[in-house]
C-alpha cells in the first residue's frame, strides 16, 4: 500500500506542481493518475521513488515513511517504467532486463535465467534476447521496459505513460498484455496517463488531477463515469461516458432468442427470413446473409461481417453494441468458448439497463471503506 | 609594450600576409568543398569515400604537409603557395563533411515542397538547399578559420613570413614581449575571422533571427 | 627527389643508432602517449563531472576558446619562461610536454563532455529510477554511451599531439620533428621530407589503430547507423512495424481472453 499524506511539491520559482495530495494506492491494485498536462501526475509518481523530493507531506510504503529510506535501496525495490522505455542502448535486451538483479548482486546464472523467463512472460520471442534496443520496434522496447521493471520481482511498480509513445494498435495490445500479466502477478501499481480511456480500461481506481496538482476526484472507473464530481471531471471523462459506463455493468441474464443458422456451403433457398446467421462447424458465428439476394450455396464472400459479437458473461456495453451493430438488429451472443448461444435485441438490453440498479451507491461505499480519503466527499 | 610601440609597422605587414595565408585557403576551400559535399550527398556511395579521404588528409601534421608541398607541386621550398595549398587542403578536408551534413540537415519536406513548386537542379541547390544549410556550413567554416590562423603561424618555421615570425624571432632572440605580441595578434585575428563569418551568416539567414526573437518571447 | 627520399628511408644508416629513425619514432610515440595520458587524467574526470552534474559548463567553453591560441606561441613562451628554471636535459622536455598537455585537454574534455551530455535523458532517468547510485550511473550508463565521442576526442588529441610534438623540436624536443627542423636549418631537404613522410605515416597508423580500438570497445548497440536507421524506419513504417511485432509475439491470440467484454468483430 502506498499512502500520500498532504503531499505538496513547490518548485523554487513558486510553481506548485502538486498541492496537498492525499490518497491511498491499495496493495495489489492498479491506481491510475490521470489529468491534463501540468496537473502534476508525473511529479506525484516520481515522488514515490524519490526521483523528486516532496516539499511537504509524507509518502509511505506499507506504513514506512519513504523519506527515511535509503534512496537507491528504495528504488531497487520499486519497478519503474517510463514513456520511451529508457532502455540502455549499449546493452542487449537480456542485459537490460537483468539491470536491477545485477545491482542487487545476484549470481550471473540466476540473472540470465530470470531475464529469459521475464522476456517470455511479457511476450517477447527468445531470439530477441541478444538484440540491442535500437533493433526493436517501439512496442517491443516497451515490453522490455516492463520486463526490466519486473526483474527483481518488486511488489510495487511505477509506470509513467508507458504506452503513450506507440501507435494505437500496439498500445491496445500492450494494455491487454499488461492486464493479463497483472492478473497473474497482482502488483501494487501506480500508473500515469493523460488518456482517460486508458485510465478507465486499466485502473481499479482512477485519480483525476487538475492543473496545479489538485486532486479533483478519486474513485473506481464506473463511479467516475456515473458521478463526475464537477464540470472539470465531467468534461475530462468525455462525452459518451453514459455508454462507456455500461462496460462496468455485468450482463444479467439476457433474454436470448434462438437463432436459425446455416453453415457455409449450405443453401438458403426457401428461407423466408430477411437475415440468416452463418456459423462454422463448431457453431461459432461468422456473419449474416440475406437469403432474398442469394441463390444456391452460401459462400464466404456473401457474409456481412459488420456486427460485433458479445459474450454472455461480458458487460451490458458489449451486448448493446452487438445489437446496435448487427445488420439484422439482433445482437449475437456467444459463450466463453465462442459458441453461439442466441441473439438479443437492443430494446431488451435497454430494458435490462433501466431495471438494473444504478451502479454507484454500493460501489461508492466500498471505496470509502477501502481507505480512499474523504476528499471526494469534501469537494462534492 | 615598448617593443610593440616600436614595431607597429612590422606587426601590420606580417598580419596582412597572415590574413592572406589563412583567408585565401578559407575561400578556396569552401569553393572546392561545396561541390564535393553536394556530390557526397547526391551519391550516397561517394559519402564514405570522401569522408575517409578528407579524414586521412586531416591527419597529416601541418609542418610535414608544408615541407612535402614542394615535392607535390614542384614549387620552391620558400614559396608561400605551399602554405596556401596546404591550408586549402586542410580547409577542404574539414568542410566536405560539414557541407554534406549541412545539406542533409535540410528537412526532407522542404525539398519535396521545392520540387513540387518546380525547383530543379542548380536553382534548387542555390535557391533552397544551400541557404538552409548555411548555419551548419558557417559553423564548420568558423572552426576552419580559427584553426587556419593558428596553423599558418607554423609556416614561419619553413621561412614563410606572417605573424608566426614574431613567435620564432622572439624565441630566437629572447624577446618575450614579441612572443606575447604574436600570440595576441593571432588570437585577435582569429576572433576577427570568427566575427566576420558570424556576421555573414546573420546576413544570409535573416529568418533565423526572427525565429530566435519569437523563441525568446515565448 | 622522390628517389632520394626513398633511398634515405631505405638506408640502414638512417634507422640505426640512438638518434636514428627507429629511436626517433619511439621517442615521438612516447611524448605523444605521455601528453595524452596526462591530459586524460585531467580532462576525462573533469568532462565526466561537468557532463554528469551539468555544472561549470563554462569550463568547456573556456577550454575550447584556448584553441585560438597559436600552439607555436604557447611552446615558445613556455620554453622561455620555464626553460631557464630547469637544470638538466629536462629543460627541453618539460615545457614541451606541458604545452602538449594544455593543447590536448580541450579536445578530450569536449569529447567526454559532449558524449555524456548526449546520453538520452530517458536512459539516465531510467538508470536512476532503477536505483543506480551516482557513480554507478556514470560507470554503467554514461561512460559506455559516451564512448564513441570520448574516443573521437582522444583520436583528435593524438593527431594534434603528434603534429605539435613535431613543431616542438624547434625548442629542443626529440622525436621525428628533429629531421624536419634540423633539415630545414641545414638545408638538407631529403631528410626533412623523409621525416615528414614518416611522421605523416605515423599519424595515419595511430589514427587507424584507434579507429580499430573504437570499433572493438564501443557497444554494437550504439553504432549510429543502426540506431538511426531503425528509429526512422519504425517511425516511418508505422503499421508495418506493428505487423513485425505481431508476427514475432504471436500477439492476436493472446489479446483475446484478457478482456472478455471487448467486442470482437465477427471473425473473418
Amino acid at each position: 500500500m502506498i499512502r500520500f499524506d498532504g503531499v505538496t511539491k513547490q518548485y523554487p520559482g513558486g510553481t506548485v506542481a502538486v498541492d496537498d495530495l492525499t490518497f491511498t494506492a491499495p496493495t495489489g491494485k492498479i491506481t491510475v493518475l490521470v489529468g491534463p498536462s501540468g496537473c502534476g501526475k508525473t511529479t506525484s509518481l516520481r515522488m514515490i521513488n524519490r526521483m523528486i523530493e516532496p516539499t511537504k507531506g509524507t509518502i509511505s510504503l506499507d506504513g514506512q515513511d519513504t523519506s527515511r529510506m535509503n534512496e537507491a535501496d528504495l528504488r531497487r525495490g520499486i519497478g519503474y517504467v517510463i514513456q520511451h522505455a529508457g532502455l540502455f542502448p549499449h546493452r542487449t535486451v537480456l542485459d537490460n532486463v537483468g539491470t536491477v538483479p545485477r545491482l542487487l548482486g545476484w549470481d550471473k546464472k540466476k540473472i540470465a535465467e530470470r531475464s529469459r523467463e521475464l522476456l517470455s512472460r511479457v511476450g517477447l520471442a527468445p531470439e530477441l534476447a541478444d538484440r540491442y534496443p535500437s533493433q526493436l520496434s517501439g512496442g517491443q522496447q516497451q515490453r522490455v521496459g516492463v520486463a526490466r521493471a519486473l526483474a527483481a520481482d518488486p511488489p510495487v511498480m511505477l509506470m509513467d505513460e508507458p504506452f503513450s509513445a506507440v501507435d494505437p494498435v500496439v498500445r491496445e495490445q500492450l494494455q491487454d498484455a499488461f492486464l493479463e500479466l497483472q492478473g497473474e502477478l497482482g502488483k501494487t501499481i501506480v500508473f500515469v496517463t493523460h488518456d482517460i480511456d486508458e485510465a478507465i480500461k486499466l485502473g481499479d481506481q482512477v485519480a483525476v488531477l487538475r492543473v496545479g496538482g489538485i486532486l479533483a476526484q478519486i474513485s473506481d472507473p464506473a463511479y467516475l463515469l456515473a458521478h463526475p464530481v464537477d464540470d472539470f471531471v465531467a468534461d475530462f471523462v468525455g462525452k459518451d461516458r453514459g455508454y462507456r459506463s455500461l462496460q462496468f455493468q455485468p450482463t444479467p441474464r439476457l433474454p436470448l432468442a434462438s437463432e436459425r443458422t446455416v453453415v457455409v456451403g449450405e443453401t438458403v433457398d426457401g428461407i423466408g427470413a430477411p437475415w440468416v446467421l452463418v456459423v462454422d462447424d463448431q457453431h461459432r458465428p461468422l456473419g449474416w446473409v440475406e437469403p432474398s439476394r442469394l441463390s444456391g450455396a452460401v459462400a464466404p464472400e456473401d457474409l456481412h461481417r459488420g456486427g460485433t459479437v458479445a459474450r454472455a458473461s461480458g458487460s451490458l456495453r458489449g451486448a448493446l453494441d452487438a445489437a446496435l451493430s448487427s445488420p439484422s438488429r439482433r445482437g449475437v451472443i456467444v459463450d466463453d468458448s465462442g459458441e453461439l448461444v442466441g441473439t438479443v435485441r437492443a430494446h431488451q438490453v435497454l430494458e435490462l439497463i433501466e431495471s438494473a440498479d444504478r451502479p454507484d451507491e454500493d460501489l461508492a461505499d466500498s471505496f470509502a471503506e477501502a481507505g480512499s480519503d474523504g476528499r471526494r466527499e469534501d469537494s462534492s | 609594450m615598448t617593443w610593440v610601440n616600436d614595431h607597429w609597422g612590422d606587426i601590420f605587414t606580417l598580419a596582412r600576409s597572415h590574413v592572406w595565408l589563412a583567408g585565401i585557403p578559407l575561400v578556396l576551400g569552401l569553393l572546392i568543398a561545396l561541390p564535393l559535399g553536394w556530390a557526397a550527398r547526391r551519391w550516397s556511395r561517394l559519402y564514405p569515400v570522401l569522408i575517409s579521404a578528407s579524414g586521412l588528409l586531416y591527419t597529416i601534421p601541418s609542418l610535414a604537409l608544408f615541407v612535402l608541398m614542394p615535392i607535390i607541386l614542384g614549387t620552391k621550398v620558400l614559396d608561400p603557395v605551399n602554405v596556401v595549398v596546404a591550408m586549402t587542403v586542410y580547409t577542404v578536408a574539414l568542410l566536405v563533411r560539414t557541407v554534406a551534413d549541412g545539406l542533409s540537415s535540410v528537412p526532407d519536406h522542404v525539398l519535396q515542397a521545392a520540387r513540387a513548386m518546380g525547383y530543379r537542379g542548380f536553382r534548387r541547390f542555390f535557391g533552397v538547399e544551400l541557404p538552409l544549410a548555411v548555419p551548419v556550413i558557417a559553423a564548420g567554416l568558423r572552426v576552419a578559420a580559427v584553426s587556419n590562423v593558428s596553423i599558418v603561424s607554423v609556416a614561419s618555421l619553413i621561412g614563410v613570413a606572417q605573424l608566426g615570425n614574431l613567435l620564432t624571432d622572439g624565441y630566437d632572440r629572447f624577446i618575450t614581449a614579441e612572443i606575447v605580441a604574436g600570440i595576441v595578434a593571432c588570437v585577435v585575428l582569429a576572433l576577427v575571422f570568427d566575427g566576420l563569418i558570424l556576421l555573414g551568416q546573420r546576413l544570409l539567414t535573416p529568418w533565423l533571427r526572427v525565429r530566435g526573437a519569437a523563441g525568446a518571447r515565448s | 627527389m622522390i628517389a632520394a627520399i626513398l633511398e634515405w628511408l631505405r638506408s640502414s644508416d638512417t634507422w640505426s643508432g640512438d638518434s636514428g629513425l627507429g629511436a626517433r619514432i619511439i621517442e615521438h610515440l612516447w611524448y605523444s602517449l605521455l601528453a595524452v595520458a596526462l591530459a586524460s587524467l585531467i580532462a576525462i574526470p573533469l568532462g565526466l563531472w561537468v557532463g554528469h552534474t551539468g555544472r561549470a559548463r563554462w569550463l568547456v567553453s573556456v577550454a575550447n576558446s584556448l584553441r585560438a591560441v597559436p600552439t607555436l606561441g604557447l611552446l615558445f613562451a613556455m620554453a622561455l619562461w620555464l626553460g631557464p628554471k630547469i637544470q638538466s636535459d629536462l629543460a627541453f622536455l618539460i615545457p614541451s610536454i606541458i604545452v602538449l598537455v594544455i593543447l590536448v585537454i580541450p579536445p578530450i574534455l569536449s569529447g567526454v563532455y559532449a558524449g555524456v551530455e548526449a546520453v538520452d535523458p530517458a536512459t539516465r532517468d531510467a538508470a536512476r529510477g532503477m536505483g543506480m547510485r551516482g557513480l554507478e550511473v556514470v560507470r554503467q550508463v554514461e561512460i559506455p554511451n559516451a564512448l564513441p565521442l570520448i574516443l573521437s576526442g582522444l583520436r583528435s588529441a593524438f593527431l594534434q599531439v603528434i603534429a605539435t610534438a613535431t613543431v616542438a623540436a624547434y625548442i629542443g624536443l626529440g622525436g621525428l620533428g628533429r629531421y624536419l627542423i634540423d633539415g630545414i636549418k641545414t638545408g638538407d631537404y631529403v631528410s626533412t621530407a623523409g621525416g615528414a613522410v614518416v611522421v605523416s605515416v605515423l599519424a595515419l597508423l595511430v589514427d587507424g589503430l584507434l579507429a580499430l580500438v573504437q570499433r572493438a570497445v564501443v557497444s554494437p548497440g550504439l553504432t549510429v547507423d543502426s540506431t538511426r536507421a531503425s528509429r526512422t524506419r519504425s517511425r516511418r513504417r508505422g503499421m508495418s512495424a506493428v505487423d513485425a511485432e505481431v508476427a514475432s509475439n504471436g500477439e492476436p491470440s493472446r489479446s483475446e481472453p484478457v478482456l472478455p467484454e471487448t467486442n470482437r468483430r465477427i471473425p473473418s
